[in-house]
This record gives structure tokens, sequence and C-alpha cells, in this order.
């Protein structure tokens, strides 16, 4: 049963990544990898209200190895993320490289910090 | 339901003849191309998504310890899609849906870019800044490292093979 949430958060986290990745891209059509950018953000606010969520007693586990373990893991990625940075670096936008790498920790950690204060607010 | 010509069947067909099959074989085509690449994607996803919490459950880290284990789970994951984007743009071309289902699908389930700022935030909150940190940097320091001479091996590899 615990696995089968994971399996079932990562069928529609991956998925979710993957389109939100074309979509960001075919839009805004720049070699900065924003689509990537955007899910690790995003999978990191909600990961940051789920743990809040779950010291306060307000989520299951089944639900925490869902939409935690599950969809937000599979939603993130290190080796995409990492991936394209050095596919920057290589292609000799350093710059960008340096910033996609630390910008996508900055903003990854503001979420994650954000989601727990907006879980703390709603539940503590 | 398309009938023996390939066409939608009548009572599939919209109100102007002109448009209907060309836009309904387009849109059918679109969305079953798309389809097989997401399902290969969840598939995927579900397997990388099952290993990374396998290694949880086999090394369970204390809510105060150094997150090893999404260390080590995050690069092996930057290690080995270095060596699998090289092998496929330089080295041979793969099936269509081979990238989509072990590039995105499993390398990008097993990775996770969420439970790494989340153990940062958690062990920030616990006190534990320094290791936070430390955590912080080792991590993006041995993930690029991992990518960058994973993708350098395999392309010298390649070479030395291709004379």
């Amino acid at each position: 049963m615990n696995w089968l949430c994971v399996v079932a958060g990562a069928m529609i986290g991956a998925p979710l990544r993957h389109l939100t990745d074309r979509a960001v891209q075919a839009r805004l059509g720049t070699l900065f990898p924003w689509g990537t950018f955007t899910v690790n953000v995003v999978g990191s606010l909600v990961l940051g209200v789920l743990a809040g969520a779950v010291t306060a007693g307000a989520a299951p586990e089944h639900l925490e190895l869902f939409l935690g373990t599950g969809l937000c893991g599979a939603l993130t990625t290190y080796s995409t993320f990492s991936y394209e940075t050095l596919r920057l670096a290589e292609s000799g936008a350093r710059f960008s490289a340096v910033a996609n790498a630390l910008g996508s920790v900055a903003a990854g950690l503001g979420a994650a910090f954000v989601g727990v204060a907006v879980a703390e607010a709603l539940w503590a | 339901m398309p009938s023996e010509t390939g066409r939608p069947a009548a009572a599939d067909e919209p109100v102007d003849p002109d448009i209907c099959c060309v836009d309904a074989e387009r849109r059918q085509s679109l969305t079953r191309g798309q389809g097989r690449t997401v399902a290969a994607v969840a598939v995927g996803g579900a397997l990388g998504a099952s290993a990374r919490y396998g290694a949880s459950l086999l090394w369970p880290a204390a809510a105060d310890a150094f997150p090893w284990w999404t260390l080590a789970v995050n690069a092996a994951g930057c290690a080995v899609i270095g060596a699998f984007m090289v092998l496929i743009t330089d080295v041979w071309t793969p099936h269509p849906l081979l990238r989509p289902f072990f590039g995105t699908g499993v390398l990008g389930g097993f990775t996770t870019f969420s439970t790494y700022t989340a153990d940062i935030e958690r062990l920030v909150s616990g006190g534990h800044a320094r290791t936070a940190l430390a955590y912080l940097a080792l991590t993006l320091l041995v993930a690029l490292l991992a990518v960058w001479g994973a993708a350098r091996t395999t392309r010298r590899i390649a070479a030395a093979v291709r004379g």
C-alpha cells in the first residue's frame, strides 16, 4: 500500500514535469531551462507545505508518501537540473550556468521555507 | 470510432465537412504521439521513484542527521544522466521513447530536488544550520562533478572505441 502511494504519485509527478517543461520552453523559447526551474520551485513549495502539515499532525502517512515521496519527488529533478547546468556551461553560457545552479537552489529553498510557514499558519 | 478508411465515423464528425477529417486526424496523431511519450515518462518515473523510496527504507535517516542517502541518490542519478545523454546524442540513435522513459522518467523520478530543499529547511529549523549548509554545498558540488565527470569519461571512451 505504501509503495502504491509512491507509484501513484510518481505517475502523476513525472508526466507533469515533462508537460510543464514542454509548455514553458515552448512559450519562452529561451536557452535558459525555465521549465526545470519552475517544477523544482513549485515542487519545493508543495513539499514545504506538506512537511509543515506533517509536523502539525495534519497529514496522514499515506498522503505524505503519495504527495511527498511520489508526486513532489518525481515532479522535481536533480539529474536534469545538473545536466542542463552542464550544457549551459559547455555551450559558453557560463553566467547562465552559474545563475541556474545558484538561482534554482535559492528559489527552491525560499519556496520550501514559504511552504512550511504557510502550513504553520494554516494548521499550527 | 474510426471507419475502415481511417476517418472518423459520421457520428463523431463536426458540422463543417471541409475541415473535419483533416483536423480530427491531425488531432488524433498529435495526441497519440504525445500519449506514448507521456506514458513512457509515467512508467519510468514510477520505477525511478520506487528505487528512491526503496533506498530511503534501506538507509533511514534521523531527522537531525546529514541526509546521506538523498545525496547518494542525487549524485548517482546525475552521473548516469551525464553518461546517458552522451550515449544517445554522440554514440547511437536510440528508439524515440528511450529518452522520455529513461532520462525524463527513471532518472527524473529517481533524483529529487524537493527532498533536497525540504531536508535543508528541516535541518535549519532544527538548529543544525552548519549541517544544512554543508549538505547544500556538498550536494550541488558532487552532483555537478558527477554529471560533468560522467559525460567527459563517456565521450573519451566513445572516442577511443571509434579510434
